[in-house]
């Protein structure tokens, strides 16, 4: 074991796939003599040359379509996208090709391309730095979308999206980057709970948080708030964005009658609203209370001094534990 | 700047040198088959549509030059990357015109295995397919492979998209094998070239840092000749070429099209003089290369061609119902897989009612 931040863990998953297949390429604005903005690919390019670790001219468009024309070739590209607000460009190279190849050519083309997007916000940023998309790409066939949240997954995950024969959208929380955990890096990705999987991060009894990404770890230190009033709260992590693993969502809820979903993306139209109408669908006759949403506001990305009201903080996830302890 | 156009054969049929282009022993006769052979294909299928079985078709009516001279000027390792109009490239490439049937009349996207014929899938979204090639060519570069390198085929309208400004410059700055053949048909729908730019489309590649050339698009040899010479340079590591192959569509953009309403019959008129097939079969017949007898079996082997492949589309079944669900994830998908088994169950429901 070792204690490595979230971003060390990423580019260490990186380093494990580009040494376990020639074919695994990592292209991007920055990504080479930089080593990426927040450095996850730091030092990658000296070890496996400009060929495997490309610098690319600076256009998100052109860094999915060739990825795509790579992918048709044999390679398996992880794209980096330098924040969540710049991938807009590339939106017609994901939805219209990448996801659609598959389908469209019956199987015979598979198009094994990660797409690597830093997301959310707290960090102080200028706008378009700091936004939540992901149920842009869940709407999408075709495309798997995953969230990692902490060190140890993030090294697994980045190594199984890389190993997947379908698209990955692989959202990464900026604002966790620099958060340490041990992380076994001699473990195989092959003993990683599989990627379409949820993860219990903390067990309960009361209510079911569910969440992804940067506030997976909010949430846990709401359950361990809660805890200390008597309240016991089960924290998942969702993991998988799309598809949803319905399966371990639902027995938690039909266990706790109790479910709240916590993202930083509006909560208008997002993932919230797709879980809490599977939720009840599935858990109808065990809920004791309607499945509460916490989460971003109908409104853009807000100015950083102003991103705390925007932002779901403990005190908004507690609230909305509190509320369904009101019907 | 001057505008200067490769021509081998004139449009009177009249072969003419070039100091730059040689064509070599290249088979003629071949080459006017194919155009007569393709020209078919697109007219059969025009009246499938107009008849209700194809949903739409997109004519390829005057571009059979361009697209059979650069396509027979491939190597079979070669990879083609198509917009939607490529039928000629479809055919030079083995691919069964059926297959095109297929996708405009609905019953798939257009399904074929690209690796198996070097040709990629048809892409509608315009200029998507030109990133694709570069990436591809990218591939190739990475393979160290040198004998083989990509073309990728877009329209006059296409050089407008930001995604074909983007494959230019990434095929410029990674010295990638592709070769750039814009069809210059003078149409985007409606909206003529000048419209998309100022300057002639070839023009464009010096601003990026490779060479354009414009050539006839409706003479064959030269297509032909200039494309050879393109893919070879490529091969060899000398990095992207654009080719403006400047031609006319004589059809409509598709058959939901009405070019009456943005075009004269005069302009028309004498794109028609100018004829791809005519002037091979001008100057076939003049030096005496073939004969009456040729030009009635090409006719004969057409219309052969087309009926077989009329009754081959009115043959085709529409998809079963759950096919609906093959082939969206590689991984299997869970959320899919339940609404799979609930349509199943759904549809098993009918079973039986009257």
């Amino acid at each position: 074991m070792t204690k490595l931040t979230l971003s060390r863990a990423l580019n260490e998953g990186l380093r494990r796939s580009l040494e376990n297949d020639p074919k695994v390429m990592i292209m991007g604005e920055d990504v080479g003599k930089l080593g990426g903005v927040f450095r996850v690919t730091d030092g990658l390019q000296k070890d496996f040359g400009e060929h495997r670790v490309v610098d690319t001219p600076l256009a998100e468009s052109g860094i999915v379509g060739t990825a795509i024309g790579l992918a048709m070739r044999g390679y398996r590209p992880v794209c980096e996208i330098q924040f969540d607000g710049f991938v807009y460009p590339a939106m017609d190279q994901i939805i219209s090709q990448l996801a659609k190849m598959r389908y469209r050519s019956h199987g015979h083309v598979t198009l094994p391309v990660v797409i690597r997007i830093p997301f959310g916000g707290g960090i102080g940023a200028v706008e378009h730095h700091s936004e939540s998309p992901e149920v842009l790409f869940a709407h999408t066939a075709g495309l798997r979308v995953v969230a990692c949240a902490d060190p140890g997954d993030a090294f697994a995950m980045i190594q199984l999206a890389i190993a997947s024969d379908d698209p990955v959208i692989f959202f990464e929380p900026k604002r966790r980057y620099w958060d340490k955990a041990e992380v076994d890096t001699s473990a195989p990705p092959s003993d990683a709970l599989p990627l379409d999987k949820a993860r219990t991060v903390r067990a309960g009894d009361d209510v079911t948080l569910l969440s992804y990404g940067p506030l997976v770890r909010t949430c846990l230190e709401a359950a361990l708030a809660a805890g200390e009033d008597g309240r016991s709260i089960e924290v998942i992590d969702l993991r998988s964005l799309s598809p949803l693993d319905m399966a371990t969502i639902s027995a938690s809820v039909a266990r706790t009658g109790r479910c709240v979903i916590a993202h930083e993306a509006p909560v208008y139209a997002g993932l919230g609203a797709e879980i809490a109408s599977r939720v009840t669908e599935e858990c109808f006759y065990s809920l004791e209370a309607p499945v509460l949403r916490v989460g971003g506001f109908a409104i853009p990305y807000p100015p950083a001094r102003a991103e705390d009201h925007y932002l779901p903080d403990l005190d908004r996830i507690l609230d909305a534990v509190d509320r369904t302890f009101g019907y | 700047m001057t505008t200067e156009i490769i021509q081998l054969l004139t449009p009177e049929g009249e072969r003419v040198e070039h100091p730059d282009y040689s064509l070599g022993d290249v088979d003629i006769k071949g080459m006017y088959r194919d155009m007569v052979l393709v020209r078919r294909i697109d007219t059969e299928a025009v009246a499938l549509q107009r008849q209700g079985e194809l949903g739409l078709w997109a004519s390829l009516l005057g571009q059979e030059a361009a697209q059979i001279g650069s396509a027979r000027a491939l190597s079979p390792k070669d990879m083609a990357f198509p917009s939607y109009r490529e039928h000629g490239v479809a055919w030079c490439r083995g691919l069964d015109p059926l297959r095109l049937i297929e996708m405009f009349r609905g019953v798939n996207n257009g399904v074929w295995d690209p690796e198996e014929h070097k040709f990629h899938l048809y892409t509608i979204v315009i200029g998507d397919q030109t990133l694709h090639a570069t990436g591809y060519a990218m591939g190739v570069q990475r393979d160290g492979s040198e004998d083989e390198a990509v073309i990728v085929y877009f329209g006059d309208g296409a050089t407008s998209q930001g995604d074909v400004s983007e494959a230019f410059a990434w095929a410029s700055v990674f010295n990638a094998p592709v070769v750039f053949f814009c069809q210059n048909n003078q149409f985007a729908i409606s909206a003529p070239p000048e419209r998309q730019s100022r300057v002639p489309i070839y023009q464009r590649a010096s601003g990026f840092g490779f060479p354009g050339v414009r050539v006839d698009g409706n003479d064959v040899l030269a297509c032909y000749a200039v494309t050879r010479q393109a893919m070879r340079a490529a091969r060899e590591g000398e990095g992207p070429m654009l080719i403006e192959a400047y031609t006319y569509r004589m059809g409509a953009h598709t058959t939901t099209d009405d070019p009456t309403r943005y075009r004269l019959a005069s302009e028309l008129e004498t794109w028609r003089l100018r004829d791809p097939i005519e002037r091979v079969r001008s100057y076939l017949a003049r030096t005496g290369e073939a004969d009456s007898t040729f030009f009635q079996e090409v006719d004969t082997e057409a219309d052969e061609l087309a009926a077989k492949l009329r009754a081959a589309c009115l043959a085709l079944p529409d998809p079963p119902p759950l096919a609906l669900f093959d082939h969206v994830y590689a991984d299997g998908n869970a959320i899919l897989d339940a609404e799979r088994a609930q349509y199943t169950a759904y549809l098993a429901g009918f079973e039986g009612a009257e």
